[in-house]
């Protein structure tokens, strides 16, 4: 049997979703839209119940695209997806606002349960609710009390499916819901029923008179024009700790471990094409997509805490008037401070912005924010031409350097996001009618589920292209037109032996004549004339072009083609091999114009696929993706043009 | 004394008179904006944008553009 879960939103209707289907959670797609269908199973005496996890909204009357889907879905008696059955979530606190949906929902004539959750909170606020004079205004549905925060209710729920009343036509409101395009008739229709509801709270709601809360006075301190700013950079710094300190560790296991596995199969399985496509390319892939794990694990299990304890709905309460001028909301601040870590669950967070246009523009901007992947390119090459001097007695040059790398990826996010703000029309208008939650206490099970429905998210529905890209690229950088390779590689060897190198040399010196000669040296050296201008050679075009598959390839890149050991903890003897590069007039090849231009070229350009993967995935399409490489390549390359000249 | 949502000062208590026609009206009474209902403000963001007010029980955020298409009776003021 099939039932929808409704309720607006703040009313702890996904403790109730993990509360009746625990583990058992997937992911799909609303049919033709780009919003995912969170659904989920359990049985009860022997029926086999789906729960469908709509979005939330306050209102039948859809303003968004999620809430549209609410609308079709329960309205369309058509809808392949449209319940047998509804669970209306009401937050026992606030039952007049609650209601207005509920009762709408319970005009639809389907089997209707409510859920009368946050019964505790309630309590604690003095509300009386007669539960029997409620039950007598909405004598066709069941009533239920939880308090899924505790895991109370359960079994209530459970019981009350097996007396859900078949609907014989009893109406709260005597009106139709009307069409979700006619504003005026939603109107009519909507104070009909709020003064049906107000005479019934006036009958099962008695309250008495509080004292300030707890929230009102944390507010005071969180949303404060000074306090409020410092505590949340302070909050942001502490979680950017956490990652950097916590990720690493996982992902230095990870990469080992594929690694051995690598080494393991390519030593047990005969040589050939095939153990070079697992070892080399599978299996360094499948690594390619695990390794992020980490980060998204930990970014989202500190969005989530953000997020649950209401925190977050302050924290876009006093960004909003400063995203508002680059056609952002105060609610993209969290995917756009995620991207600093990493750009794809910065991605994927941007979920949380219902308005389609804003969502998009922060999606398509997040991947300039300057991640950790950058690092070791931005480091490299900073350590490569940046002399190490103080400015001003006092300031480090280099990181001097670094700090306005950040800050370029900052400024630019900025300005495209405006012009996009400008370009892609208003389809809804921005608003930020946004209800601030009262602050409570994280559950770790909640949280725990939301890691766990995001890693899944990104291992299955990217990890797959991920896979793909990473075994194509492992096949141009393996393989090359006939069988240039062979005797490259070849060549390679008697030269090593002319210059009487030692058998480790050798092998670096004969990887790097084959990369040469593979699809992609051949690649990077027809760009050649391309990226002239910016400053590169044709060296550079292969460490751009194989970076594709995310940017700290470039150091290990750098290192296959100057043949020199890479040992990922000291990048000395390939600083040495680099500066030694001279160009035919003896020139150094990287000179300080080269070197700030590859720089800037980093900031800017789309080298990530595991990111193009996620945004394929968010926007459920491949034209954004595509879109965002075209423009950020353009910035990479207008950019490292201007770098060049100026310092050249 | 009948006057916008968005000029009401900090800490006053105002009742909702109405509210101005506009593509937000049905979403605005939705989230409990209707004529009667008693309303707090309760502090701005930095620039006075957006505003946070209490609804009964319940905090909503608005943006001073959103505040301002509704009209609030100030004479309870405290």
């Amino acid at each position: 049997m099939r039932l929808g879960l409704i309720g607006n939103p703040n009313t702890g209707k996904s403790s109730i979703f993990n509360l009746l289907t625990g583990l058992k959670q997937h992911i799909g797609n609303f049919p033709g839209v780009t919003v995912d269908k969170k659904h989920g199973g359990f049985s009860h005496a022997g029926i086999q119940y789906e729960l469908i996890d709509f979005p939330g909204t306050y209102s039948i009357y859809p303003r968004s695209s999620d809430e549209k889907v609410v609308y079709d879905s329960l309205i369309n008696a058509e809808s392949e997806i449209r319940p047998q059955a509804l669970l209306v979530v009401v937050d026992a606190s606030n039952l007049e606002r609650n209601l207005l949906l509920f009762s709408q929902v319970y005009d639809l004539q389907l089997p209707t349960l409510m859920i009368l959750n946050m019964i505790d909170l309630a309590d604690r606020r003095n509300l009386k609710i007669d539960l029997a004079g409620l039950k007598q205004k909405f004598p066709d549905a069941e009533i239920v009390t939880t308090n899924a925060r505790i895991k109370s209710g359960k079994n209530r729920i459970y019981k009350a499916l097996e007396t859900l009343k078949v609907r014989a036509g009893h109406k709260f409101n005597v009106s139709e819901i009307t069409s979700a395009d006619d504003l005026e008739a939603q109107e009519k229709e909507t104070l009909e029923r709020q003064a049906l509801i107000r005479d019934l709270i006036n009958d099962v709601v008695t309250e008495e008179k509080q004292e300030e809360t707890f929230s009102s006075k944390l507010d005071k301190i969180l949303v404060h024009p000074v306090l409020g700013y410092l505590i949340f950079g302070l909050v942001l710094i502490t979680i950017f700790q956490f990652i950097f300190t916590f990720a690493n560790v996982p992902m230095d296991i990870i990469d080992g471990a594929f690694a051995l596995l690598s080494d393991y199969f390519a030593g047990v399985m005969p040589e050939g094409i095939f153990t070079d496509l697992l070892t080399q390319g599978i299996i360094p892939g499948i690594g390619g997509v695990v390794i992020f794990i980490p980060q998204i694990a930990l970014l989202f299990f500190f969005i989530g805490i953000l997020e649950e304890s209401g925190y977050l709905a302050r924290v876009v309460f006093i960004m909003d008037r400063f995203m508002r001028p680059f056609g952002l909301n105060g609610r993209s601040i969290v995917p756009l401070m995620s991207s600093v870590a990493c750009a794809i669950p910065g991605v994927m967070a941007a979920r949380t912005i219902p308005n389609w246009k804003e969502r998009l523009i922060t999606i398509l901007v997040a991947p300039l924010m300057s991640c950790s992947a950058r690092i070791p390119v931005y480091t490299l090459l900073i350590a490569l031409v940046i002399p190490e001097q103080k400015v001003f007695g006092f300031m480090n040059v280099q990181g001097l350097v670094l700090f306005c790398l950040y800050l370029l990826g900052i400024v630019m996010a900025l300005v495209v996001a405006m012009l996009l703000n400008a370009i892609i029309l208003k389809k809804e208008k921005g608003s930020l009618i946004l209800e601030m939650p009262t602050y409570k206490m994280p559950r770790l099970s909640n949280l725990g589920l939301t890691v766990l429905e995001k890693v899944r998210v990104f291992v299955w529905d990217a990890g797959k292209i991920i896979l793909a890209i990473s075994i194509i690229l492992w096949a141009l950088a393996t393989y090359g037109p006939s069988d240039r390779m062979e005797k490259a590689g070849v060549e390679a060897d008697q030269m090593a032996q002319q210059m009487d190198l030692s058998p480790k040399e050798t092998d670096q010196f004969v990887s790097s004549k084959k990369l040469e000669n593979s699809y992609i040296g051949i690649i990077g050296k027809t760009i050649e004339p391309v990226i002239e201008p910016i400053g590169y050679d044709w060296k550079i075009g292969i460490s751009l072009v194989t970076s594709f598959a995310a940017r700290e390839v470039f150091v290990g890149s750098m290192a296959t083609i100057y043949a020199v050991q890479d040992e990922s903890e000291t990048t000395a003897p390939l600083l040495e091999k680099m500066r030694r590069e001279k160009l035919v007039d003896g020139t150094p090849v990287y000179s300080l114009a080269t070197g700030v231009s590859l720089m800037v070229f980093y900031v800017f350009a789309m080298m990530c696929m595991a990111t193009l993967a996620v945004v394929k995935r968010e926007t459920k399409s491949w034209k954004w993706p595509i879109v965002q490489v075209v423009y950020m390549g353009v910035l990479a390359y207008l950019g490292a043009y201007i770098a060049y000249i100026t310092f050249s | 004394m009948v006057t916008e949502l968005d000029k009401i000062a900090n800490g006053c208590l105002v009742t909702v008179d109405s509210l101005k026609d506009s593509n937000l009206k049905v979403k605005l009474m939705e989230m409990g904006l209707i004529s009667g209902k008693k309303v707090k403000v309760l502090f701005r963001a930095p620039f006075g944008d957006p505003i946070a007010i209490d609804i009964e029980g319940y905090v909503l955020s608005l943006r001073r553009s959103e505040a301002n298409l509704i009209y609030v009776n100030s004479e309870k003021s405290l």
